[in-house]
């Protein structure tokens, strides 16, 4: 019989981290212990448990851990509120890379690199993060602007505090929405703060977040003079096969399982609003 | 090119299903659907099936694999077949070109292999359209209803059938009923040319698609037509589900009360919960919706593949949507044509 894209593999979820109140991290190998496959930052895989359904996730850790594949995931519909609750050794169903992923080897080489994430926007980017920190001397300067909710809702925020803040070559500048006892950090929106930092627009901005996020902090970006073509984002949309077939996540001419995940805002403008 | 004697056809039929499953356009119950054969059924050599013949190569639903999940055991089984040769005669001309669409999106990598195996399986024998509908446009896509294509042509002229095998699977198909039939000169069919000015009188032969292409999404998307179009719009996908070309799927788990099957089944975009997903749905209106479906025949997918349209005017949206919001309507009001 042929290759079949729709047929999963198994997966083990050794590693279950409870990183925010609705957030978990889950570490994937296969039954021999082995990595599933490899990706590029950005890409993702679908997740499966049988019997309640497959959805699309980004690879959260980075093409350079040689271990494992993580995925940190919020709780917040039926396959989602099912890996929430489940113990670490259960097996689970993994298909993919699926999609583009940031052009890591391409145009983001020798860049400034801004990253801005919101809440569970910092999954897909954790990705590229730990990629260039891994090659860190073909990358140029490095800023992460990350902000949540709250201190408890930043995603990964021990490897913030731990990795991120204490690595010299980066630049670390976190935001909650809200005051809150035991911050003494940044209080405000990611749009505002970004504004606020005043980034030169010569830097390469990777945005993920929600869409409202997403969309004040695109229009600050243009104020301070950034181009479309310099802000890639990467796309969120309902998917069933992740190979272009389905239909499902048709924006125009284009799918973002497998044209996308990740645009270039000046690739965004060819296509209708619909996302 | 071969031939035969209208009398002999049940011959053939017979010949035919002997070898492999035989399923053509037959009349029952005021319906015509692509039916196995048995003989002595009233078989429609003109107009069109109710339904497409999509489901042969991509059916309403199927099987994917099944899978088993015990305690924090999975198993993935790959219960796929390879498919048993069978042979669709009677396609009309609209309904082979649609192949042409659907194997665009099956056959691309990575190639859907349930697809497949089913359409290197199946002999598509079409059929001219000496009667076509009042609703036909297959002309306005540029296809010819005198000759179309498939695996093996087929032409009633009189009390002749004349076959002509178009591929090189339709040439070893058609020899093996040598015996049934005889040869003949290929200008044997002299009403090729009473097909087309038959074709081109139709009311909707004139359907302008000119204004349409890959380049037009700024020229349409947000024309405040789709409001008045859409209005009337029910969601009940009845248009997805007759098109020969719509192909978007659904795949769920089903418990069997043995294990788990993972289904794949047809799917519309025409559906409100079609694009919802947890933090909301970008298509939330039915103008949004109904847009998406028309937007993807006309304009994404030419885009995408050097200007050839998702439509091939078979009209089956004409005659079935309860509200007759159709292409051709949605086609002349965009256009601006009276």
């Amino acid at each position: 019989m042929r290759e079949e894209a729709l047929i999963p593999h198994i997966g083990v979820v050794t590693e279950i981290r409870q990183d925010t109140p609705d957030v978990k991290t889950f570490r994937v190998v296969t039954p021999e212990g082995e990595k599933p496959f490899t990706h590029i930052p950005g890409q993702c895989a679908m997740l499966s448990v049988p019997g309640i359904g497959e959805a699309m996730f980004s690879i959260t850790s980075s093409p350079t851990v040689a271990a494992y594949l993580e995925f940190s995931i919020k709780k917040c519909g039926c396959v989602t509120d099912w890996l929430h609750q489940m113990e670490p050794g259960q097996q689970i169903t993994i298909r993919g890379p699926y999609g583009n992923g940031f052009p890591v080897e391409g145009d983001l080489l020798g860049k400034d690199l801004l990253f801005i994430a919101g809440g569970i926007g910092l999954a897909p980017l954790r990705s590229v993060i730990n990629y260039v920190r891994a090659n860190r001397q073909r990358y140029g300067s490095v800023r992460i602007v990350y902000g949540s909710r709250s201190k408890d809702d930043l995603v990964d925020y021990r490897e913030i505090l731990e990795e991120w803040q204490t690595d010299e070559s980066l630049e670390v500048y976190l935001t909650v929405d809200r005051e809150q006892p035991e911050w003494d950090g940044h209080v405000g929106f990611v749009p505002s703060y970004v504004t606020e930092l005043q980034p030169d627009p010569s830097q390469t901005v990777l945005m993920c977040g929600p869409p409202v996020m997403i969309k004040f902090t695109l229009a600050a970006l243009k104020e301070l003079g950034f181009a479309d073509t310099r802000i890639y984002t990467t796309m969120e949309l309902r998917m069933k096969c992740g190979v272009g077939k389905c239909g499902r996540c048709n924006i125009g001419s284009k799918y973002v399982c497998k044209d996308g995940p990740v645009f270039t805002f000046d690739q965004l403008g060819e296509l209708p609003d619909e996302y | 090119m071969r031939k035969l004697s209208l009398v002999s056809l049940p011959l053939l039929f017979a010949a035919i299903d002997e070898r492999m499953p035989l399923y053509l356009p037959v009349r029952s119950d005021g319906r015509v659907e692509f039916t196995r054969w048995m003989g002595g059924q009233d078989i429609a050599f003109t107009g069109n099936t109710d339904r497409s013949a999509k489901d042969f190569f991509f059916p309403q639903s199927e099987e994917l694999m099944r899978l088993r999940r015990e305690g924090k055991r999975v198993e993935v089984l790959d219960t796929r077949r390879e498919a048993e040769d069978f042979v669709l005669f009677g396609v009309r001309p609209c309904d082979v070109k649609s192949f042409d669409i659907l194997d665009s999106v099956f056959l691309a990598g990575p190639v859907d292999s349930y697809y497949a195996t089913r359409r290197e399986h199946g002999v598509v024998v079409s059929l001219a359209c000496h009667l076509p509908s009042s609703t036909c446009f297959c002309s306005a896509f540029g296809i010819d209803a005198a000759d179309p294509a498939g695996d093996v042509a087929a032409w009633l002229a009189g009390d002749t059938l004349y076959l002509r095998a178009n591929t090189e699977k339709g040439e070893r198909w058609l020899a093996a009923y040598d015996t049934l039939t005889e040869p003949s000169d290929e200008n044997a069919i002299a009403d090729l040319q009473q097909i087309r000015d038959k074709v081109s009188a139709l009311p909707l032969a004139k359907l302008n698609t000119a204004v349409f292409g890959g380049d037009k999404l700024a020229t349409f998307f947000d024309l405040p037509d789709w409001e008045s179009l859409s209005v009337a719009c029910l969601g009940c996908g009845t248009c997805t589900f007759v098109c020969p070309t719509c192909q978007c799927y659904d795949i769920v788990d089903f418990y069997t009360g043995h294990g788990i099957q993972r289904l794949r089944c047809w799917d519309s975009c025409m559906y409100s919960d079609f694009t919802k997903m947890a933090h909301g749905n970008p298509r939330t209106t039915q103008r949004e919706r109904f847009r998406q479906r028309f937007m993807h025949k006309l304009v994404y997918y030419p885009a995408e593949h050097e200007g050839v349209f998702g439509c091939v005017g078979c009209g089956r949206c004409l005659r079935k949507c309860p509200q007759a919001l159709h292409i051709a309507k949605v086609m002349r009001t965009l256009g601006k044509e009276d």
